[in-house]
């Protein structure tokens, strides 16, 4: 028997749950009151571009959004083949492309800032 | 003693003459103090010779009588008639195939636990005259829950993954694995590793967590996949974005 | 004996897609796992937030309007209850994955448990002073 490569994946998924399980509940709580439109004041585009525009900010957005796509594209496959989808191959291809596509484009982004 | 009618559906399969499982209602007196294993002695000796199941020892030590009991891994041995109702739904095995009544086919997990090579491999042969291998009570304490295995495959009864993709080499197995790669006195985890880490190994895993619940020795099962999953991912790394770190 | 014994083991098969429903741990299971979704979209959402952060103050702005809809707030609500639950079952196997042996004996799981709990409610803290 080979040894399997999904250690690469796994690994990303497993750093990428601890990660979101500390940060998204809070940060999802910020976007709420943004979607209330509570305190709109709040959310001054400054003060934001500042902090994304900080080598460290962008390092930090970097890092969670990097390891949040890339943990829940390793469950997502491992969902799909827990509802009966058994062409994993294809599954691995579209769940590891989408993460592939969102990190490509917050490093442009994050280029851009 | 008080003593309590219950109706225990069995779940009978004859190979010679039956092309499907089928349940079978006795009506058993059974004392409170009871085991579903002793229901059905009761049943072997009064009701119907032809009932067919696994126990030995009758004190959760042998692992013979695992059973589904109103669908939950259990050893008959260590489940109490008061803990359930007047109705009780005794099934072999999940996931093993049926060879008779309650007797599964387990040639398939033994075969799995003999590839993990659950046995001391030493580091470098000693000689006895050089004396015995010493261990202190810390290291001891790393392996010592998963020697509490007795093979009972509840855990694979338990384990969703292992019923969907047989390939799985499974709770226990890899447990035991861990057990002895957990070893200070133990150098043949590079061995296990071929069987361990390959994706019928852990990652077939996805710690569903079953497997330690309805474990009767408290084993964690679960948690012993999870720790090979971390270390097998180190090695990973080390491996190829790190091929000039020896091992 | 010397006869051969007949054998026909039978085999009871299991549905692909809906062995979960079997039991209430398999179910709890799926909840879980089901919240990976939820992550992946918020992420993307996230995402875009970067895009809008990038592209200058207007579009930043349009991206704050857009948010601002009962299916913005409805969204968001989901989100906040899926990831609250996927951090929860994540802390409380932490001990399983990683346990951590101090002398002889393991420390024991609840104490690794709520210093998780702890940690996470100081990051959050941190977070929601900092985004505020």
């Amino acid at each position: 028997m080979a040894k399997s490569n999904k250690p690469i994946f796994w690994g990303l998924f497993a750093a990428g749950g601890t990660v979101t399980a500390f940060v998204t509940p809070a940060l999802v709580l910020i976007t709420l009151f943004a979607a209330f439109g509570a305190g709109m004041d709040m959310f001054t585009y400054e003060a934001i571009h500042a902090f994304a525009a900080w080598w460290l900010g962008k390092l930090i957005i970097f890092g969670v959004i990097l390891l949040s796509l890339w943990h829940a594209a390793h469950r997502l496959r491992v969902t799909a083949h827990d509802f009966g989808i058994r062409a994993d191959t294809v599954v691995a291809y579209v769940v590891y492309g989408l993460a592939a596509l969102g990190t490509l484009m917050t490093i442009v982004y994050l280029l851009r800032i | 003693m008080s003593e309590r009618q219950i109706q225990l559906e069995v779940l009978r399969y004859n190979p010679e003459t039956d092309s499907a499982p089928r349940f079978q209602t006795y009506a058993v007196p059974c004392l409170n103090e009871w085991v579903v294993l002793d229901a059905l002695n009761y049943v072997k000796e009064n009701l119907d010779p032809t009932l067919s199941y696994r126990w030995s020892c009758h004190m959760a030590v042998c692992g013979s009588c695992g059973m589904m009991i109103n669908g939950e891994p259990k050893l008959g041995c260590k489940a109490f008639i008061h803990e359930y109702g007047d109705s009780i739904r005794v099934e072999p095995l999940a996931h093993f195939p049926i060879e008779r009544d309650l007797v599964t086919v387990v040639e398939d997990f033994i075969a799995k636990l003999a590839s993990v090579k659950p046995y001391l491999i030493p580091k470098e042969d000693k000689p006895v005259s050089a004396g015995e291998f010493k261990q202190t009570p810390a290291e001891l304490m790393k392996f010592k829950q998963y020697t509490l295995c007795i093979n009972c495959m509840l855990c694979y009864a338990a384990c969703p993954q292992y019923g969907l993709v047989p390939e799985f080499v499974g709770p226990a197995a890899l447990a035991l694995a861990h057990r002895y790669n957990q070893d200070s006195r133990d150098g043949g985890r590079d061995q296990r590793q071929e069987v361990v880490a390959s994706d019928e190994g852990v990652w077939e895993c996805s710690f569903v967590g079953a497997c330690s619940e309805v474990c009767p020795k408290h084993v964690d099962p679960a948690g012993a996949l999870q720790q090979i999953k971390v270390a097998s991912t180190i090695d990973w790394y080390k491996e190829h974005l790190m091929p000039w770190v020896k091992k | 004996m010397g006869e051969e014994m007949s054998r026909k083991p039978y085999v009871r098969e299991i549905s692909k897609t809906t062995w979960f429903l079997r039991q209430p741990r398999y179910m709890r299971y799926m909840a879980r796992e089901v919240t990976c979704i939820f992550i992946f979209a918020y992420t993307f959402l996230l995402i875009c937030a970067l895009g809008s952060l990038a592209d200058g103050p207007d579009a930043f702005q349009e991206f704050l309007n857009s948010l601002r809809s009962p299916w913005g707030v409805l969204f968001n609500l989901a989100v906040l209850v899926v990831t609250a639950y996927h951090s929860l079952s994540w802390f409380v196997v932490t001990p399983q994955a990683m346990p951590i042996q101090r002398g002889e004996e393991f420390v024991p799981g609840n104490i690794i448990v709520n210093a998780h709990y702890g940690a996470w409610a100081v990051v959050s803290l941190i977070i929601l002073i900092w985004g505020m």
